[in-house]
């Protein structure tokens, strides 16, 4: 009895510290890495990363870029948020690049960036990327690392499923997350079943400064959440995921989780092309913008007031829809082009829907029902498989072009390996914590680069060296050459990264801008010379025309200017080499600074408040004499008969 | 004497403790060969003593093309003046003179290659240790620095 008893609570013992380890292991993580692992994310000093990775800035509204497989952060690209570490949404250049139907907005809410496609494999030309809260898309040149256009979406409220590209990058679509009134007006909330619709937005993305609202599809009032285009044998559809087909209105976490299934919309977008051709559209008054940086590298603004509408029920066979459990988040298609996965936030298996039997079940009318004019087809008709036992909470899948997907769950924080011919499971490997996109370089393309994973986390807890309440996000890069996979490495991200694009490194990295020729600035108030270099007033506005090289401004002596004057420094960098640019930054400036990049022009407003002599100087540390290259311009009062006068070097 | 020993014997241990941290490194990574490192003392040729470092290995100049210099120009006012005047020095020094101090092939060299010019060639070490400033590149063409070269020569002071 004592001894079955010893024995028992040494058995007890041995399994609670099991348990203990087990359980520390899990909460202070044992470390994972090796030097192996170590190896094989060391980038050695001066050489370079074989991938860019693109980080969604969350919250931040930008871009960040970092290399893999080192995970070191290399760019943020400001895109919705000013930025006052270049002057991006401060200097008068840039302004007018986040004008939108509200006026000047200084933020957004960025998820999902997506790189342009040729022939479906990622051509390193642009990364698109949605903002979320203000309906809009941008566009940013990779040769440039900047954003060059962006325009708004209008009859759209939460841009969330968005910017995802065709295969050969003619449009980039934006669903919205919210149905709201179309056209906006003053409804009751509870009036949502009557009221409230969604859109699905093409938009043509594969010329540049020429974005537009190709057509918008209007569609009934469920959430529309993400979306991925088909490619290969399905090129020619867009794939949708929607939740809330309840249409609540209220709690939707309660609300809108009653039904067992929830839709993918599949929509050809070939026929909707045919039908706004053929004229079954209607033109709507709407208000929004687009913006687009100029030949002269200055942001254009353009009022736009009608949009094209097609109402799903005007266009027969354009769009049906693909029932999937259960509140369906994240749709991939894999790189064959013949199926269709959803990942859904409450569902116990991964759908595996066929595209050959969704083609199959339209043709013979597999319907279950009509939703607003919508084929609904026949879940069973349409099914390739379920992924049984995937993870509590699949939600997004991506690929590595040799038969396997890897699919996130958030719940269970994991990423699954699965086979996308069998549906079954592979292997599993434990994220910390909470796991939400997950990115393959190409890895939602025709052609994935198979090497790496980057698992984006929701929840940092103790990853890394705690700084107080707020902590950077958590990647964790992880190796899927292998059958089995292996972590590498954690590394912090900026905002939160809800999506990602990844892409080699070559195909980016030889085409970059490294200054503009002086000679084609067409600033209209740039000079091309120190000997233009002026001060001029027009009644209340000055104009300082000034130059920039090391380790001067010209001029940086300037008199006359007066309190309550509106001054613009417009400031040319004739510097013409790489990794030159020079700053400006004057006293008591409400706004931000410069970076001016060789060759360009660009502008500050300054409004001097109090009478004095102020300096500015070069915030970029650009010589030795760095530090000497600094001015003053002087402040008089408000009558004062000082004379304008300026100079540099007398 | 025992003390010295004991410091002694303290700085050995350390060495040994640095050297075993320095020798769990496997690979000394090379180093970067771009431009900011510590230069060695180059030897060069008389050539390149009269002629400068760079592109350019010799010029023959026939009489001065009033047309190329008028090109020199724009692109000399735009790319140089911020930084030479031809009669009095500004942030680098005076050019009215220059084709009487330098051959036209140094002065080619130094606008299309100033970043080597001014490590390895003595007189250019010399100016910039007197004028302080780096010569910026810009980034010229050999047709553009021969223009400018072409503008220089018609500009001069002096006997060239």
């Amino acid at each position: 009895m004592t001894r079955a008893f010893s024995k028992l609570t040494t058995g007890l013992g041995v399994v609670f510290l099991a348990s203990l380890i087990i359980f520390s292991c899990q909460t202070a993580r044992a470390p994972q890495g090796t030097s192996d692992a170590a190896a094989s994310v060391y980038v050695p000093p001066g050489e370079h990363d074989t991938y860019y990775a693109f980080m969604s800035g969350g919250f931040s509204g930008n871009v960040t870029v970092h290399g893999l497989p080192s995970g070191r952060l290399i760019k943020t690209v400001p895109v919705f948020s000013q930025y006052p570490e270049n002057g991006w949404g401060y200097a008068e250049e840039t302004k007018n690049m986040l004008m939108t139907s509200f006026g000047f907005i200084p933020w957004d809410d960025s998820h999902h960036p997506e790189l342009s496609q040729t022939d479906g494999v990622p051509d390193g030309r642009w990364l698109f990327i949605n903002g979320n809260n203000t309906p809009r898309v941008a566009r940013i040149d990779l040769s440039l690392f900047a954003t060059t256009e962006i325009i708004e979406i209008p009859n759209s409220g939460g841009n969330h499923g968005s910017p995802f590209i065709t295969p050969n990058s003619e449009y980039s679509v934006a669903a919205t997350r919210f149905s709201v009134p179309i056209p906006q007006r003053d409804v009751p909330v509870d009036s949502y079943a009557e009221n409230f619709r969604g859109s699905l937005t093409f938009i043509r993305a594969d010329r540049p400064r020429e974005m537009e609202i190709a057509f918008q599809i209007l569609v009934p009032g469920f959430d529309y959440d993400l979306a991925h285009a088909g490619k290969g044998p399905s090129d020619g559809w867009m794939f949708f995921t929607s939740y809330n087909s309840e249409e609540a209105h209220t709690l939707l976490e309660v609300n809108a989780s009653q039904h067992d299934k929830d839709f993918i919309a599949a929509v050809n977008w070939r026929r909707a092309e045919a039908c706004v051709a053929g004229g079954q559209t209607r033109q709507m008054p709407a208000d929004y913008r687009h913006n687009y940086m100029d030949t002269s590298h200055v942001a254009q603004s353009e009022r736009l007031t009608s949009v094209t509408v097609l109402e799903a029920g005007d266009c027969s066979d354009m769009i049906y829809f693909l029932p999937t459990p259960k509140s369906p988040h994240g749709v991939d298609v894999d790189p064959t082009g013949q199926y269709i996965i959803a990942g859904g936030k409450l569902a116990t298996v991964i759908p595996v829907h066929s595209f050959e039997k969704m083609l199959a079940a339209i043709e013979s009318e597999q319907y279950e029902t009509t939703i607003d004019g919508i084929p609904v087809l026949s879940y069973e008709a349409i099914l390739h498989g379920e992924v049984e036992n995937p993870g509590l909470g699949p939600l997004h899948t991506e690929f590595d072009g040799r038969g396997n997907a890897y699919t996130t769950a958030f719940i269970s924080s994991e990423i699954v390996k699965w086979d996308i011919e069998s549906t079954t499971v592979l292997d599993r490997i434990p994220v910390y914590y909470s796991v939400g996109h997950l990115m393959i370089p190409g890895g939602d393309s025709q052609q994935p680069w198979g090497e790496y994973l980057v698992a984006l986390n929701k929840i940092t807890k103790d990853r890394y060296l705690p700084t107080g309440p707020e902590l950077a996000h958590a990647a964790q890069l992880i190796d899927i050459s292998g059958d089995k996979m292996r972590m590498l490495l954690d590394f912090p991200t900026m905002g939160e990264p809800h999506y990602a694009q990844g892409i080699a490194a070559e195909v980016i990295r030889d085409q970059q801008v490294r200054m503009f020729p002086i000679e084609e600035n067409t600033n209209p108030y740039a000079i091309k010379s120190e000997a233009e270099a002026r001060v001029e007033r027009e009644g209340n506005v000055v104009r300082v025309y000034m130059s920039s090289i090391r380790s001067h401004f010209a001029p940086d002596n300037i008199e006359g200017i007066r309190v309550g004057d509106e001054v613009y420094f417009h400031v040319t960098n004739l510097e013409q080499d790489w990794d030159v640019p020079h700053g400006f930054a004057v006293m008591g400036a409400n706004n931000a600074e410069l970076l001016i990049m060789p060759g360009e022009t660009r502008t500050l407003k300054w409004t001097p408040q109090k009478e004095g002599v102020f300096p500015f100087y070069c915030t970029d540390f650009c010589s030795a004499l760095h530090q000497e290259m600094q001015g003053y311009i002087r402040i008089s009062g408000r009558n004062s008969g000082v004379p304008i006068a300026f100079g540099t070097g007398e | 004497m025992v003390r010295q020993r004991l410091i002694f014997s303290g700085c050995w241990l350390l060495a040994l403790l640095l050297a075993a941290c320095g020798g769990s490194s496997t690979e000394t990574p090379a180093p970067a060969t771009t431009a900011g490192n510590p230069v060695q003392e180059a030897t060069l040729s008389e050539a390149e003593l009269a002629n400068g470092i760079g592109p350019i290995q010799d010029l023959t100049l026939g009489p001065i093309d009033a047309a190329l210099a008028a090109q020199g120009e724009a692109s000399y006012t735009t790319k140089c003046t911020a930084c030479h005047k031809m009669d009095t020095r500004y942030v680098g020094p005076p050019l009215g003179t220059v084709l009487q101090e330098r051959t036209p092939a140094y002065i080619m060299n130094m606008m299309l290659n100033p970043d080597e010019m001014t490590k390895k060639h003595p007189e250019a070490r010399a100016m910039l240790a007197q004028y302080m400033t780096v010569m910026p590149n810009q980034n010229l063409t050999q047709d553009e620095a021969r223009a400018i070269l072409e503008y220089l020569r018609q500009q001069q002071t002096a006997p060239q």
